[in-house]
């Protein structure tokens, strides 16, 4: 039986990490409302050139001499996969669910025989996908997003995958990060870059079909040898968006989890310490009048 | 009441002007050009410049927007400029940009490799185009 004061100790202790976790709840949830609003607001940009990347797509069709970004390198030997991840921990299992998933993609590519290579976005990710796949991370970058992840931090993220791109190190890009759905719920995301896939959350059918047809001006290869490493940069901006904003999500509810444990354990260290004493009370009350019937 | 169009300015932050106009002129990397209702489906690079609203047929202007480059696409019934920096040009902070100039020549002195000197010199363009509409 502990005693009364290692029990008053402990109460007290967790009653002070119960103070922390409900601070950093209502702090996680004040920078998800920020978050989701810069998502938001980043959506209309996003879909306005996925739209015209597509019809540019389309109006290249087929065409076998086709901006690499565009149509790829014509091998599928190397994959590069993008992990996007946060810098923070205590976010639940954010994290460690991208890592688990980009692990088990890893293995699959590996054993069909290619090549895989990890470009690490953020501290998390890189220490936890390090215990297996360390030497296979060719680049890394951290410092996203303190404040949100900005325009020109995703460019140069982007600027980087072209540049590797076009020294020829990978053949296909994939980005790996967690879509937000709900605060409960994030989704791990698999999004093919490089060469460039519309993504099917906007890909309205109906309206990609009956694109007009339009004039270029420049020419459709200069235009779109411009084009697509802005789309690819605006890809990895809205990745990092929707991470943003997840791993808020995840923080939230991971720290109203460990409030309410906290409030539980309280409640039954306090239990016990009142049973405690109560007993002890009893003990002594007994030691008196047993001495007070002994004379 | 002309006929109006859709017209967007769209940077990667937010949305930036979304509504009917009548008139709009792009700075188009060939050329400035005008955009009325029922054009025809055009996809252009747009170099450093202002994007203007226009009121139509009076050709009064009504709002003005700095655009560091980017992309139009214009169809018959709408216009989308999407751009890296965009801003009403009431908004330009001279002092930032002239900082911005500086700082982007010193960063071309020091450039290694092409990838960077070319940034440094993407970025001069901007920021010289920023001042000269701002008129500093």
């Amino acid at each position: 039986m502990p005693s009364l004061k290692t029990l008053r100790i402990r109460i007290n202790s967790v009653k002070q990490t119960r103070k922390i976790t409900s601070a950093m709840k209502l702090v996680a949830g004040s920078k998800l409302r920020r978050a989701q609003d810069a998502a938001v607001a980043a959506r209309p940009y996003v879909e306005r050139l996925e739209r015209m990347v597509s019809s540019l797509a389309q109006a290249m069709g087929g065409r076998p001499d086709g901006n690499p970004l565009l149509v790829g390198t014509g091998s599928d030997k190397v994959h590069l996969i993008v992990l996007a991840t946060a810098d923070r921990g205590l976010c639940g299992g954010f994290n460690s669910s991208i890592v688990r998933a980009t692990r088990r993609r890893i293995a699959a590519v590996l054993k069909e025989g290619k090549t895989v290579k990890l470009f690490t976005v953020g501290r998390k990710g890189r220490e936890q996908i390090s215990r297996d796949y360390g030497s296979l991370i060719i680049e890394h970058v951290q410092g996203i997003g303190r404040r949100g992840p900005k325009y020109d931090e995703a460019a140069k993220v982007a600027e980087r995958l072209t540049a590797l791109y076009a020294e020829g190190a990978f053949d296909t890009c994939t980005i790996v990060y967690n879509r937000f759905k709900s605060v409960i719920s994030q989704v791990v995301t698999f999004q093919r870059l490089i060469p460039f896939a519309a993504s099917d959350a906007d890909a309205g059918g109906a309206e990609t079909k009956d694109l007009p047809i339009y004039e270029f001006e420049p020419e459709e290869q200069d235009i779109v040898s411009e084009l697509l490493p802005r789309n690819l940069a605006v890809q990895v901006f809205r990745s990092l968006l929707e991470n943003a904003a997840s791993e808020q999500g995840a923080r939230m509810s991971a720290m109203d989890n460990a409030t309410r444990n906290a409030g539980d354990m309280i409640d039954k260290l306090t239990l016990n310490y009142n049973r405690t004493r109560q007993a002890q009370i009893t003990k002594e009350l007994i030691e008196i009048v047993s001495g007070a019937e002994a004379l | 009441m002309a006929d109006t169009f859709q017209f967007e300015l769209v940077a990667p932050e937010r949305l930036i002007y979304s509504d009917q106009v009548e008139m709009v002129v792009v700075p188009g990397s060939e050329g400035e050009f005008g955009v009325l209702p029922g054009h025809s489906p055009l996809i252009s690079a747009v170099r450093p410049g202002i994007v203007e609203i226009f009121e139509y047929p009076a050709i009064k202007s009504k709002a003005r927007f700095f655009v560091a480059g980017g992309f139009a696409e214009v169809t018959a019934e709408r216009c989308t400029v999407l751009s890296s920096i965009a801003m009403p040009v009431e908004e330009i902070d001279r002092e930032a940009a002239r900082k911005g100039l500086e700082e982007a020549e010193l960063e071309i002195r020091d450039a290694q490799g092409d990838a960077e000197k070319a940034r440094a010199e993407a970025a001069i363009v901007i920021a010289r185009a920023m001042l000269e509409v701002a008129g500093g």
